[in-house]
C-alpha cells in the first residue's frame, strides 16, 4: 500500500511538470530551428535588417518588429480608454445584479474566435478606411482597432479584479469627504489599482502581439517599414503566418528565427505582467 | 481498489482501441502536396477520382510549389504539385504536365485600364508607376497586389514580367490566387496577378499589349505568361498514384481542367 | 467651484456610458451580421454533408468530424495531465519552490501565442515524430495549449472542498490516493468539466496552430493519422479566397453559435457549481 502511494506520487510529480517540460520543448525546437540562421545571417543584420527578401537571402525582420509594435500600441490607443470605460462602468456605474449580466458577456467577447474578429474587420472595417481615410484599407490602423477590440476582455477582466481588491474603505473614506462619484473612481480607486491595471494592460500587450490569424486577413502583410497608420504592414506573428506554409530550407529557419525573437518578446511581458500582479497582492 | 483499477482498465482499454485505429496509418491513401494553384484544381480532379474509386483516399495539401517539390522528395507525399519547372537540384526528379496555366494580370472591373503591355506592367510592380494617372486613370496610388515568396505563381510572374527587377516591398502580399482575387475584387484601385482559371466577374484580366490571355492565345503562342502544372514524383510512383496519374490525363479530366479554364496538355482537344 | 466637479461628473459619466455601449454595439454588429447572413444557410443538409468543389457546395460535415476529434485528442491528453497537475499542486505539496516553478512554467504556457505552438507542433510532431499533418499532430498540439486553462481551473474547484471532507476520509483510514480519487475529485468534478468545456471553446476557435499541424484536407478522415480541417480553418479559408460567401457565412455562424453556446454552458456551470461554494 505504502509503495503504490509513493509510486502514484511520482508519477503525479512527473505529471505536474508536464507544463514546465512543454515549455522546455517549446524552447528547445524553435531555438534548434531558429538559432543557426541567426548565427548564419548575424543577430545585428537579423534584427535591424529592413529587407526581407528571402529568396535573395536578406533576413531583416526590422520592419515586422516595428509593425508589431505599432499595431499593438495602436490597439491600446483603442483598448485602454475602452477598456477603463467598460470596467468602470460594470463595477461603478450599473447596478451589481446587471454587471452580473454583462460580464458573461465580457467572457463571450473573449471566447469568440480570432478569425470571426478578422473577418469582421475585413468586410467593415477595410473598405471604410479605404473609402474615406485613402490607402488601401488593410492597413496598421485597421489592425489596430480590431486588436484592440480583441483585448479588452483581457484589460476589463484584470482590471476589475483590481478594482475589486481594494478594500471599501478607500471608496467610504472618499465619499464621506465629499468627493463625487466620478472624483473617488479617478482620483482615488484608479490610482490605487493602477498596479493591476498595468498588468492587465500589459497582459493585452501580449496578447495583441501574439494575434496572427486576424492580423493577417486585414494587415495587407506588406514588407517594408511602415510611416503611417494607413500603411500596410506585416507583423512577427504574420510573417510566420503568411510564409510558413511554403518556406523551406533558410527560408524556413527564418521563420523560426522570427518565432524566436516574438517568443522573447512575448515572455518578457507576460513575466513583468505576472511580476505586477504579484507584487500588488503582497 | 475496485472503483479505480476498473476504470483504469477501461482507459487502458479505450487508448488501445485508439491506438488501433489510429495505426492503419499504411492504408491511410495518397498525398498530393504543392503549390496553391494547382491545388484547387487538384481537388477538383480527386473529387471525380474518388467518386469513380471510392476505396482510394487521396489527400490534396497546399504548401507551395517548392514544399511539393521538396515533399515528394522526401516521400512525404506521394505526388508533389507545382507550377514551375524544375530546377536543377530537383531535376532527379520526373516530372509530368497535367495542364497548362496562363497568368492573367487583374485589375478591378470598374478601372478604365483594359490593355498595358508588358514593360509597363513591370514599371507598375516595381513601384516605379506609382499612380494611376500615368496610365489614363483616375489620380490614385496604385495597390499592388503580390503573393508571398515562395509561391510558384510568384516566381513565373518574376521570371515572364519583372525579370532583373524586383517586386517593390511595399506590395500588399496574399497568400493564395483567391485572396489575390479577394482584394483586387474590393479594391479599385488595386492590380495583381493570379491564375487564368481563376478569373471570374468578380475581376477584369488586362490585354497584354493587345493580345486578351485566353486559350486560343496559348496556344498560339501569342500569350506569353504561361507555365506549367506539373505532377512531381520519386522514382516509380505507388500503384494509386500511378492509376490517379492516368486518370489526370485522361480525356474526361482534361476536359474538367479545360472546362475550368486551364489549359489541357491533350491534344485532341485543341 | 462645485460647480465644476459636477460638470466633470456629468462630462465622465457620459464618456463612460459611451464607452461601454460602443464595445456592446461593435460587438452585437459583427455577431449580427455574421448571424443574419449566416443563419439562412444553416440548414439540416448543411450539418451533415461535406463541403464538395472546394466548398463552393455542400456541407460542412467533414470540417465537423475533423473539430470533434481534434478537441477529443486533446481533451483526452490534455485533462488527465491537468488535473493530475493540479492534484499534484493541491493535495500533494505545500507552497516551496518546486510548487512556485511549476505555477510559473504554467503561467509562462498560458502566455505563449498559438502561432508558436503551431510552429512547435510543426516541427516536433508532424516532422521529428514523424506524425505527418494529422489529428494527432494537431490534437497534440492543442493539448499543450489548454494544459494552462485545465490546470487553473482544476485547482480552482479543488482548492473550493472544504478540508472537512478529507479529514473524514483520513480519518476513516483512507489514503491519501484515495481521498483524492473518492473525496476531492468527484466533489471537484463540475469544476473540472467546466475548464474542459472552456477548453473545448477555445480549440474550436483555435486556427493558427490547426493549419500548421492538422493540414487543411477536405475529405473525411480514415484515421488519427489523417489530415483534417476544421471549423474554423474552413471559415478562415473559404473567407479569405472569396470562394463562395454564403458558405463563409454559413460556416462562421455555426463557428460562433457552437463557441456561445459551450461557453453559455461553461458560464452557467461556473454560476452553479463554483460560486455556490465560496
Amino acid at each position: 500500500m505504502q509503495l503504490q502511494e509513493k509510486i502514484i506520487e511520482k508519477v503525479l510529480l512527473l505529471i505536474a511538470f508536464s507544463s514546465i517540460i512543454i515549455l522546455t520543448l517549446i524552447t528547445f525546437f524553435i531555438f534548434e530551428e531558429g538559432i543557426p540562421l541567426i548565427l548564419n545571417v548575424g543577430l545585428k543584420a537579423f534584427l535591424l535588417g529592413e529587407k526581407w527578401i528571402p529568396s535573395k537571402g536578406f533576413f531583416g525582420i526590422f520592419p515586422m518588429i516595428a509593425s508589431s509594435f505599432w499595431v499593438t500600441f495602436g490597439s491600446l490607443l483603442l483598448g485602454i480608454p475602452l477598456g477603463l470605460a467598460c470596467t468602470i462602468f460594470l463595477s461603478e456605474f450599473i447596478p451589481p445584479f446587471i454587471a452580473t449580466l454583462f460580464r458573461p458577456a465580457i467572457q463571450l467577447l473573449a471566447a469568440i474566435p480570432s478569425v470571426i474578429y478578422g473577418f469582421g474587420g475585413l468586410i467593415f472595417l477595410v473598405p471604410l478606411i479605404r473609402n474615406h481615410l485613402g490607402g488601401p484599407g488593410l492597413s496598421i490602423l485597421a489592425g489596430s482597432l480590431v486588436l484592440g477590440f480583441m483585448t479588452l476582455p483581457t484589460i476589463i477582466t484584470i482590471s476589475e479584479d483590481a478594482l475589486k481588491a481594494l478594500p471599501p474603505s478607500y471608496k467610504a473614506g472618499a465619499l464621506a469627504l465629499g468627493a463625487t462619484h466620478w472624483q473617488t473612481i479617478w482620483r482615488v480607486l484608479i490610482p490605487a489599482a493602477r498596479s493591476g491595471i498595468v498588468a492587465s494592460v500589459i497582459l493585452g500587450m501580449g496578447r495583441a502581439m501574439g494575434e496572427t490569424m486576424a492580423m493577417i486577413m486585414i494587415l495587407g502583410n506588406a514588407v517594408r517599414m511602415p510611416v503611417s497608420f494607413l500603411d500596410s504592414a506585416r507583423t512577427l506573428t504574420t510573417n510566420i503566418g503568411i510564409e510558413m506554409g511554403y518556406a523551406s530550407g533558410d527560408h524556413r529557419q527564418a521563420l523560426f528565427a522570427t518565432g524566436i525573437v516574438l517568443f522573447f518578446i512575448i515572455m518578457a511581458l507576460n513575466t513583468l505582467a505576472i511580476f505586477l500582479s504579484k507584487r500588488r497582492a503582497s | 481498489m475496485h472503483a479505480n483499477s476498473k476504470l483504469l482498465r477501461w482507459l487502458l482499454l479505450l487508448l488501445a482501441i485508439l491506438a488501433g485505429i489510429g495505426c492503419q496509418r499504411s492504408r491511410a491513401g495518397i498525398t498530393v502536396a504543392g503549390s496553391t494553384s494547382v491545388e484547387p484544381f487538384a481537388e477538383l480532379l480527386a473529387e471525380e477520382y474518388m467518386a469513380k474509386h471510392p476505396e482510394t483516399h487521396i489527400y490534396v495539401q497546399g504548401g507551395g510549389s517548392t514544399a511539393g517539390i521538396e515533399a515528394a522528395m522526401s516521400g512525404a507525399a506521394n505526388i508533389g504539385m507545382s507550377s514551375r519547372n524544375l530546377i536543377d537540384t530537383e531535376k532527379k526528379l520526373d516530372a509530368v504536365t497535367i495542364a497548362k496555366d496562363a497568368i492573367a494580370v487583374i485589375v478591378h472591373p470598374t478601372s478604365p485600364v483594359g490593355d498595358l503591355p508588358l514593360d509597363q506592367i513591370s514599371k507598375i510592380f516595381s513601384g516605379k508607376i506609382a499612380n494611376w494617372k500615368a496610365l489614363g486613370g483616375p489620380n490614385h496610388s496604385i495597390d499592388i497586389v503580390t503573393r508571398e515568396e515562395g509561391s510558384g505563381t510568384r516566381e513565373s510572374f518574376q521570371k515572364f514580367v519583372m525579370g532583373k527587377e524586383d517586386i517593390s516591398l511595399g506590395a500588399l502580399v496574399q497568400d493564395s490566387n483567391g485572396a489575390v482575387r479577394q482584394v483586387i475584387s474590393s479594391d479599385p484601385n488595386a492590380i495583381g496577378y493570379i491564375s487564368l482559371g481563376l478569373v471570374n466577374g468578380q475581376v477584369k484580366a488586362l490585354r497584354i499589349s493587345g493580345v486578351q490571355g485566353n486559350l486560343t492565345n496559348v496556344y498560339n503562342g501569342k500569350y506569353v505568361l504561361v507555365r506549367p502544372f506539373l505532377f512531381v514524383f520519386n522514382g516509380e510512383p505507388a500503384q494509386e498514384a500511378r492509376s490517379f496519374l492516368d486518370f489526370v490525363l485522361s480525356p474526361s479530366a482534361q476536359k474538367l481542367l479545360l472546362r475550368e479554364g486551364l489549359v489541357p496538355v491533350l491534344e485532341k482537344l485543341r | 467651484m462645485n460647480r465644476r466637479r459636477y460638470v466633470t461628473q456629468g462630462i465622465a459619466t457620459i464618456f463612460i456610458w459611451t464607452g461601454a455601449l460602443l464595445t456592446i454595439a461593435v460587438m452585437l454588429l459583427i455577431l449580427f451580421q455574421i448571424l443574419k447572413e449566416g443563419l439562412p444557410v444553416l440548414r439540416l443538409s448543411f450539418f451533415l454533408e461535406s463541403p464538395k468543389e472546394m466548398g463552393r457546395e455542400g456541407g460542412i460535415f467533414s470540417t465537423l468530424i475533423g473539430t470533434a476529434t481534434l478537441t477529443l485528442v486533446a481533451i483526452v491528453v490534455g485533462a488527465p495531465l491537468g488535473v493530475g497537475t493540479a492534484v499534484f499542486l493541491r493535495e500533494y505539496t505545500r507552497e516551496s519552490k518546486m510548487s512556485r516553478m511549476i505555477r510559473f512554467g504554467t503561467d509562462c504556457l498560458a502566455g505563449v501565442p498559438s502561432i508558436i505552438f503551431g510552429l512547435f507542433g510543426f516541427v516536433f510532431f508532424v516532422i521529428k515524430l514523424n506524425l505527418g499533418w494529422s489529428i494527432l499532430s494537431g490534437g497534440l498540439t492543442l493539448a499543450a495549449m489548454i494544459l494552462p486553462t485545465i490546470i487553473s481551473t482544476a485547482e480552482e474547484s479543488i482548492k473550493a472542498i472544504p478540508y472537512s471532507y478529507r479529514e473524514v476520509s483520513y480519518s476513516l483510514g483512507g489514503t491519501k490516493w484515495q481521498t483524492v480519487t473518492r473525496v476531492v475529485l468527484p466533489s471537484a468534478l463540475p469544476g473540472i468539466f467546466t475548464g474542459i468545456l472552456l477548453s473545448v471553446g477555445r480549440s474550436i476557435g483555435e486556427t493558427a496552430a490547426v493549419i500548421l499541424t492538422a493540414g487543411s484536407s477536405l475529405v473525411m478522415p480514415t484515421s488519427l493519422f489523417s489530415p483534417i480541417r476544421t471549423m474554423s480553418v474552413h471559415f478562415y479559408i473559404l473567407a479569405r479566397e472569396g470562394i463562395s460567401m454564403k458558405m463563409a457565412y454559413g460556416t462562421g455562424a455555426a463557428l460562433i453559435l457552437f463557441v456561445l453556446m459551450i461557453n453559455m454552458m461553461a458560464q452557467w456551470a461556473i454560476n452553479r457549481y463554483i460560486r455556490r461554494r465560496t
